[in-house]
């Protein structure tokens, strides 16, 4: 994208005289000034590309039509969107798009939030001169999280240009060539033979129903109208930050007590919070990177430093594409969500006097890849599949609309106890930085007794959506205990996208590395902007989900993974202690190499 | 009006190569400008303003690309070029580095002249091992090298954007514009790309002068221009005419008779019937490509126009909505008139107007052309539908 610099210019846009930036294209300066023009192919997280060429728009002098989104705008433009060959330029390209695009729209997932349509209802649309194919050309591909239905493809390419750009994972590609063109993989590989890490980020770009997420809802549905299953939901920390955009309210909205009142009405038997398995990811992984630095400062011995978190998924595959020899700096620790199935079916089991095998184990997420690690062979600790169903964002949205609730009319309700018992540190892990400054708040107080040195416990250096952000901490007077930490200079660092997590991991790679622990996450903005959230995203929606999910921190009494009672209790009753032999029966696992093409 | 200009014996390396290092840079550019000389792939950019814009663009490294993708429809001039006037173009380009600072130099072949890369490569080596090319050529300080890049068989790859992204080993599609090549092209560095025959005129207008190479043409069409001529006339081939010629003149000259039709500039140019024969070709009349296509009256301009639909269907590189579904759309309508449908006037309407959406639409001059067959046939040619 062109950076607009601030020397200001003059422009006409229908007539309207408008201040435009140098640098700036057609479409910057129509939107700002509420000038709607079609696009398809634009997107706000991605390149301009150009190629769907709906933003087509009159520039006098100009024999050929512009398209509005990488036209830089020049002094004295004179811009008409709405002039005659533009509006049967604009109908006729819709009509393409629509005469190759296959499919109900009453049976799509993407009903009523599908750009096409919406361009084809405000354009007029009534009907395409050109006949369609009347049959399916191609097989739905399902055999992944990520369900594709080329059928519905209007290549744009978003999905292509978000797995290259942001992601650098470049799983998808266009295939062949003019009419024969298609978006699809190497060698016509199938999804989950290549590369992709499932983070879903495709989905969210897709402007049609063409990429959607496998559907769990119709298993969640039959289990919860089983009398003979104890059903348990827990929900990830993101998906109360994003849940209400489904119903048509802005971004930044936090529906925590809705959402959980909507799930017990759905029929849920507990419902319970992914939060807390955050709380008590902190103590584990806080407690393996401590013995990690131990070993490495005291011992001498050969560990990895620096350590890698590992609760997003998306990551998890990626690192096993690309990094595998970088597999011994992850941290062994489960992604909560995994904690939290493997003991569910355990300790909370135990505790109810419940059959682990009546339990059904459901969890919302807002990530795709999600579905995936529940489905990994290595997620059987508990003597079961540790989580049975994953549910997406939307899916859930999908299911409160299915049961005919308002969510924002329902009473707000709390979280069952005790696993729905958490505090402002695991709510933060749904942002990109939020693991790190958890990690930070109890770590350092571990160590020293102390509150970390930050205003309100905000560590505002790991926070934002700058795509590294770096940290250190300097430990002064530690407890006796670690006493080989006094006056040592811990160096994180913290990456959302795999396209940063890339820099830092060849760093690492090379040695050059001044990190001591680095969070990633696969998704942008972290799990708030996961694959599995409400569709549209954009820098701006991330940003105010972000805030809700501070905000949110910010009002809870408990701030500090370690003061989580129920976490102590959990260690009391039933784990022993953190990094313990109970825990890395339970809590712990390893990965392994995948090829990387 | 047959000229010898383009096809004649070399200027002497040592003597022009002198005399073009006796210029300042931009005294080329400027030579170039003032020679009127405008590309010879057919979209007639003028060629002293590209290169002026090369040379102003600031980069840390440059590049002069000939193109020598020739692809379109009934056009073999190049090959001629390449085969007989190879030093013409090592010069064209050894020129053109000098005047932009460019001291690298890429010819992109088309992949079917795979057999003629060994004595292309033969020649550049023996010019390097002369002092014409390399290292310090003439002594002059100047460094320019050529080396050779094999297209893998796309049309749309003779587009330069295109082009440079298949150079760049991804998929031949063509790039947004702004920016240019001239500004950031091959691996993002300021670039000129020109065709074959247009280096091929430079040495002729260093040796020259502006002038002289002005003196035939019109006046915004100056110089000889190779056309590939096939089809129905006896005597096909390779001819160097004055821009401005006469269709008529040229099928005089090449013994057309009894002609119906005359395809001018490849598939996406012009169709030309015979009330069209007194107009000129150049700038100012049918924008010269390379190729003239002549058909005579036995013909049936359906069968033609199918042929061209099919070709640009097969070739569009499926990027952009208007040529990608376009030509699908308007090669399936062509393919059911070819087999003695008749279309109602509903349906020839929103053909038409497909036409011409794809033409002010398209994202590069290969979906901006495309329907050009279909309506210059569908207007002209209308009792064979």
């Amino acid at each position: 994208m062109q950076t607009a610099t601030e020397t200001m210019l003059n422009i006409k846009i229908n007539g309207k005289e408008l201040q435009a930036k140098q640098g700036e294209t057609i479409l910057d300066v129509a939107k700002r000034n509420n000038i709607h023009i079609p696009t398809l192919c634009y997107h706000d997280d991605l390149c301009l590309s150009g190629i769907c060429r709906v933003c087509a728009v009159d520039v006098e002098g100009q024999r050929l039509l512009q398209t509005a989104c990488n036209t830089p705008v020049i002094p004295e433009m004179v811009v008409n969107t709405n002039s005659q060959r533009v509006r049967k330029a604009r109908k006729m390209i819709l009509e393409l798009l629509l005469s190759e695009h296959v499919g109900e729209c009453t049976t799509c997932k993407r009903n009523l939030n599908c750009e096409l349509q919406e361009l084809a209802s405000l354009y007029g649309i009534e009907e395409v001169r050109f006949k369609k194919p009347e049959e399916k050309r191609f097989p739905i591909e399902e055999n992944s999280p990520i369900v594709r239905d080329n059928d519905k493809c209007i290549l744009c390419r978003r999905c292509v240009r978000v797995c290259e750009e942001i992601q650098e994972v470049e799983a998808i590609t266009p295939v062949g060539r003019g009419k024969e063109t298609s978006i699809g993989c190497l060698y016509d590989l199938t999804l989950d033979e290549t590369v992709c890490v499932f983070c879903g980020q495709c989905i969210n770009r897709c402007p049609t129903g063409a990429l959607t997420e496998k559907d769990a809802t119709k298993d969640v549905w039959r289990a919860i109208e089983d009398p003979a299953k104890h059903v348990v939901v827990q929900t990830a920390p993101a998906i109360r930050a994003a849940l209400a955009e489904e119903f048509d309210v802005p971004p930044g909205e936090r529906v925590t007590g809705k959402m959980t009142a909507a799930l017990k009405m759905l029929g849920f038997d507990t419902v319970f919070d992914t939060d807390f398995t955050a709380d008590l990811t902190i103590i584990e992984e806080g407690t393996e990177l401590l013995t990690r630095l131990k070993k490495a400062l005291v011992d001498k011995s050969d560990v990895s430093i620096p350590m890698f978190t590992s609760c997003s998924p998306g990551w998890i595959n990626y690192i096993e594409h690309h990094y595998p020899d970088l597999l011994s700096n992850l941290s062994t620790c489960k992604s909560p969500q995994q904690m939290f199935g493997a003991l569910i079916k355990t300790y909370y089991a135990q505790k109810k006097g419940l059959d682990p095998d009546s339990i059904v184990s459901v969890s919302v997420m807002p990530c795709t890849a999600k579905k995936y690690e529940a489905d990994r062979p290595e997620m059987t600790d508990s003597g079961y599949k540790d989580v049975d169903y994953v549910l997406t964002t939307r899916e859930l949205a999908r299911m409160i609309k299915q049961a005919g609730l308002d969510l924002m009319e329902i009473e707000d309700a709390e979280f069952d106890a005790p696993m729905g018992i958490s505090t402002g540190a695991g709510v933060i892990f749904g942002a990109t930085g939020g693991v790190m400054e958890a990690a930070i708040r109890t770590a350092y107080e571990l160590v020293t007794g102390r509150e970390v040195p930050f205003e309100n416990l905000d560590i505002k250096p790991v926070r934002g959506m700058d795509g590294i952000r770096a940290a250190s901490v300097t430990i002064t007077d530690p407890s006796p205990e670690w006493s080989f930490l006094d006056g040592a200079e811990v160096k994180v660092a913290v990456a959302h996208t795999l396209s940063n997590a890339r820099k830092l991991m060849d760093e690492v790679r090379e040695g050059k590395s001044p990190y001591h622990f680095i969070e990633v996450m696969a998704c942008p903005g972290g799990c708030l902007g996961g694959g599995g959230q409400p569709i549209p995203t954009a820098p701006d929606i991330r940003k105010k989900r972000a805030q809700a999910i501070y905000t949110e921190d910010d009002c809870l009494a408990l701030r500090k993974s370690h003061e989580n009672p129920a976490v102590k209790q959990l260690y009391e009753e039933f784990l022993g202690e953190p990094n313990g032999h109970k825990s890395h029966e339970l809590l712990h696992t390893h990965y392994t190499e995948k090829s990387n093409w | 009006m047959q000229r010898s200009r383009l096809l004649s014996p070399i200027c002497e390396y040592t003597e022009l190569l002198n005399r073009a290092f006796s210029y300042q840079p931009q005294a080329i550019v400027e030579l170039i400008k003032d020679s009127g000389l405008r590309g010879r792939g057919g979209a007639g950019f003028p060629t002293g303003l590209k290169w002026d814009f090369t040379a102003k663009a600031e980069g840390k490294k440059k590049y002069v690309i000939c193109n020598a993708d020739e692809g379109e429809p009934g056009t073999f001039k190049d090959r001629v070029l390449l085969l007989e006037s190879t030093d013409k173009l090592i010069q064209g380009m050894t020129i053109a580095g000098y005047a932009v600072g460019s001291n690298y130099g890429i010819i992109y072949l088309r992949a079917e002249y795979k057999w003629m890369l060994n004595d292309l490569m033969n020649k550049t080596d023996e010019m390097k091992n002369r002092g014409y090319l390399g290292k310090n050529i003439l002594g002059k300080d100047f460094d320019f090298d050529i080396e050779f890049r094999l297209n893998a068989g796309a049309y749309v790859c003779g587009e330069e954007t295109a082009l440079i992204e298949s150079l760049e080993g991804k998929r031949g599609e063509a790039r947004n514009k702004p920016p240019y090549p001239a500004q950031e092209g091959y691996l993002g560095y300021p670039t000129v790309i020109n065709n074959v025959e247009t280096f091929c005129n430079v040495p002729y207008i260093i040796c020259h002068g502006a002038e002289e190479f002005k003196k035939f043409g019109t006046d915004k069409s100056c110089g000889t221009k190779l056309f590939s001529i096939s089809g129905d006339c006896e005597a096909p081939g390779v001819y160097e005419l004055d821009l401005g010629s006469k269709v008529q003149d040229m099928l005089d000259l090449v013994g057309s008779r009894n002609t119906k039709a005359v395809q001018i500039g490849g598939a996406g140019g012009a169709t030309a019937s015979e009330k069209d024969f007194d107009k000129p070709i150049c700038y100012e009349g049918y924008p010269p490509g390379g190729s003239i296509m002549i058909f005579n009256k036995s013909r049936n301009m359906v069968h033609v126009l199918r042929n061209f639909m099919e070709f640009f269907e097969e070739e569009s590189c499926g990027q952009c909505t208007p040529c990608r579904e376009g030509t699908k759309r308007l090669t399936d309508a062509v393919i059911r008139i070819d087999r003695g449908e008749k279309l109602n006037d509903e349906e020839m309407k929103t053909l038409l107007e497909l036409a011409e959406v794809m033409k002010i639409t398209s994202k590069c001059g290969l979906g901006q052309t495309a329907a050009n067959p279909f309506v210059y046939i569908y207007e002209n040619f209308r009792e064979d539908f």
